[in-house]
């Protein structure tokens, strides 16, 4: 008799999804699927609205990560009312993006990853979670609080509000930034370039050789991939130009406003979720495990493979060690985290080069801005991955239509093979553990911010 | 044993959560007092059981139950039910949970006006009909939390205040009664006002109010609706700043949005805001879209796709 399992909800992940996966009489995989069950509307619902409150409005998406909707509106809005921010204004919208980096690759290593690891893909489920790596080594987890926390409170003090942010405007910032607050902060942030360099030596050294056999084969797919890069063609993740790489190296590279002649959306029956692909590559979309079309991936393991270089010199050591091991571009799933933490270590560095730099402290934040008719498109890097909105405004300023391309959908193609593929390889003959099933789920995981 | 604590995210953002995680060490010092049982973000607790292969939905007993999120679709429903279901206490935890939230916006148009704009975008392959495959139907609205089970605590704020979970939990874990604020943002904040109805038009929000140096005391600023910005301090809910009181929007030097919701639970910020203006000689007519006002809470049936048509004809 064939059997059907349902994961649900996909847990230590970001927002609601399940997998189904389907057996045959002989209890082997026939299939599996990645649901995303979520639809709000969005794209609908902010038509008719003033664009200069879109930015807070859309951050609504994602709690996580509201502050890379909350820019890439801004910058969308900035190009319909045809404004350029101040360097001022440009420069903390950038530095507020990078600490929302650093600050979510600690909570998604530490917090949801980590048990996994740490604990370990078959620990008992009550125990394979924070509140597990909290009783199991209680130093590191306080450490852990305690530099999420400070990070966090860097962006949540000066910016007054985090989730869901408000500082970033049209045109600019809220609020210039005082002396003593860049020095604040500043010293604050090499503490956490500290804790970040102590982070990927601590996985290099206790994570990754334990799980060298699982990174070499859970989920592994064969993929193209996307990310920002500057005009140097080195990682960045809040401006640059969008470079789109097929699984064999090979790449074009285009302006973010053009994001619509390389990429399209496909729709299957069976989730509310779109799945983005490269309809520049001209072969269509297929969720084909060993011939996949049209699939590329985003997010951390993404934009290091696109990326010639890292743009800052401690996380471009890191790529250097990286490539050695692993080539470019690499494809293991489970190298997004180890990816994740060589852009932890960039997002610390950058944040100081940001806070070195005297203009930050001017406070002329702010660009007049008029409403007008136009058509802008805003990109940042969130950390699930390029982030689009696209809007178009009436004479008004009244948006008129809105598409939005976010992070997290790049990737529901790809987590949909590498649960495939991950289902095919571990279940047999009706062999299903729990530590199975987590198995998994770690493929999915791993593609979370 | 102590208290057992579920947590659900519904139609949501998981902006919540992250509040709850925003504790800090405090969280540390809560997990002493309380068993998690049930948080998708955080815990591997299945609605299937751990192997997948149970029949219904189902989730483990709690003494509180916290639900953020509104109700969307009919998944949603079922979970909220079994919350209410196996949870002693039931908090709705956010303005989503409370009001609707920012997806209630969509209940301005027909769920069937919304999938045909999501799935026919300029770079969407239109699909022949709409997903529907093995996926929780979607109700007519997006509801709050109140409108299908039974609610005992309202924690407003988009999200709310880490201070506030925190006090709500501390409260719970020591049986005490949770006070619960019903000043309004103006009531807290610290600007400025004169009272004197020169303005007749309130502006939109694109450049910086009135303040004379980046470091000014707030206590030194007008009051940005004074300044002809549409701030929403006088009727939604005070509390955006946790214990520190001061608002969160207004320390930015932007207009409150209206995030906590209304001051009273059954309050009608749109209503509100429009009997404030006009009672103080605003032209209403200067607000350029006034289904916003209702942005955090359309909830309740207080956004309806009628109210799209009615302004569109």
């Amino acid at each position: 008799m064939s059997q059907t399992i349902t994961i649900q909800p996909i847990t230590r992940i970001e927002g609601h999804a399940s997998i189904k996966i389907w057996l045959d009489e002989m209890g082997n995989f026939s299939d599996a699927r990645v649901n995303y069950m979520s639809l709000r509307g969005f794209e609908k619902f902010v038509e008719g609205k003033p664009a200069e409150e879109l930015p807070d409005i859309v951050c609504r998406i994602c709690g996580i990560c509201p502050w890379m909707h909350h820019l890439a509106s801004n910058k969308a809005v900035d190009r319909c009312f045809g404004v350029a921010p101040t360097p001022a204004g440009h420069k903390l919208r950038e530095l507020m993006q990078t600490i929302a980096h650093a600050e979510d690759k600690l909570l998604h290593f530490y917090f949801l990853a980590a048990p996994d690891f740490v604990i370990g893909p078959d620990a008992d489920y009550a125990v394979r979670n924070v509140v597990g790596i909290a009783k199991a080594n209680p130093e590191l987890a306080a450490q852990v609080v305690k530099m999420r926390y400070l990070v966090k409170m860097i962006l949540d003090k000066f910016s007054r509000k985090t989730i869901h942010p408000i500082a970033g405007v049209p045109g600019g910032f809220s609020k210039p930034m005082l002396e003593e607050e860049r020095k604040d902060i500043l010293e604050k942030m090499r503490q956490v370039l500290d804790f970040a360099l102590f982070t990927i030596d601590f996985a290099k050294k206790n994570v990754f050789p334990k799980y060298l056999e699982a990174i070499k084969t859970l989920g592994v797919i064969t993929t193209g991939f996307i990310g920002t890069v500057d005009p140097s063609g080195a990682h960045n993740l809040y401006d640059g130009k969008l470079r789109l790489m097929k699984a064999d190296g090979s790449y074009v590279d285009f302006d973010a406003q053009d994001y619509a002649d390389y990429l399209g959306e496909h729709v299957e029956p069976w989730s509310y979720g779109k799945f983005p692909y490269a309809r520049v590559w001209n072969e269509g979309f297929a969720l084909d495990v060993d011939q996949p079309r049209g699939i590329y991936r985003a997010n951390t393991l993404a934009r290091i493979n696109v990326a010639d270089r890292m743009a800052t010199p401690r996380a471009q050591a890191e790529l250097e060690e990286f490539r050695s091991l692993f080539g470019r571009p690499a494809q293991a799933t489970l190298l997004y985290h180890y990816a994740r933490l060589i852009e932890e270590v960039y997002a610390c560095e950058r944040a100081i080069e940001i806070l070195e730099d005297p203009e930050i402290t001017d406070p002329n934040v702010r660009a007049k801005v008029e409403p007008k008719a136009g058509r802008g498109v805003g990109c940042v890097e969130a950390p699930r991955g390029t982030l689009i909105h696209d809007y178009s405004t009436d004479a008004n300023g009244l948006v008129t239509r809105a598409n939005l391309i976010v992070g997290t959908t790049h990737n529901l193609g790809p987590m949909n093979l590498s649960v495939k593929q991950a289902a095919r390889a571990l279940i047999h003959d009706g062999q299903v553990t729990e530590g199975i099933l987590n198995r998994i789920e770690m493929a999915v995981r791993a593609y979370d911010p | 044993m102590g208290v057992r604590v579920a947590s659900e995210w519904l139609n949501s953002c998981s902006g919540c959560e992250i509040s709850i995680i925003d504790m800090g060490e405090r969280l540390l010092d809560v997990l002493k007092v309380a068993d998690i049982v049930h948080i998708p973000a955080l815990v591997d607790s299945k609605y299937f059981g751990p192997l997948g292969d149970q029949k219904h939905l189902s989730l483990p007993e709690a003494d509180v139950g916290l639900i953020s999120g509104g109700i969307r679709n009919e998944e949603h429903l079922e979970v909220a039910l079994e919350m209410r279901k196996k949870c002693k206490i039931i908090i709705a935890l956010g303005t989503c949970a409370t009001h609707g939230g920012i997806p209630a916006m969509a209940n301005s148009w027909t769920s069937a006006q919304m999938m045909e704009r999501v799935y026919s975008t300029e770079t969407t392959d239109r699909p022949e009909a709409f997903p529907a495959d093995g996926l929780p139907p979607l109700l007519d609205a997006c509801c709050a939390v109140d409108e299908k089970i039974k609610v005992d605590i309202y924690l407003p704020g988009c999200p709310p205040h880490p201070d506030q979970v925190f006090n709500a939990l501390v409260a719970l874990v020591q049986g005490k009664p949770l006070s619960v604020s019903n000043k309004s943002v103006c009531d807290t904040c610290p600007t400025v006002r004169k009272g004197k109805g020169e303005l007749k038009q309130v502006r939109r929000f694109l450049q910086a109010p009135h303040y004379n140096a980046p470091d000014e005391p707030l206590d030194q600023m007008r009051c940005l609706l004074e300044q002809g910005l549409l701030c929403m301090g006088p009727v939604t809910r005070a509390g955006c700043g946790g214990d520190a009181v001061t608002p969160r929007c207004i320390s930015a030097r932007v207009p409150c949005r209206g995030c906590s919701g209304p001051v009273r639970h059954e309050g009608n910020q749109l209503l509100d805001m429009l009997n404030a203006l006009a009672s103080n000689g605003i032209d209403i007519k200067s607000i350029p879209n006034r289904p916003l006002l209702l942005r955090f809470s359309g909830g309740h049936s207080l956004l309806k796709p009628a109210i799209q048509e009615r302004r569109s004809s």
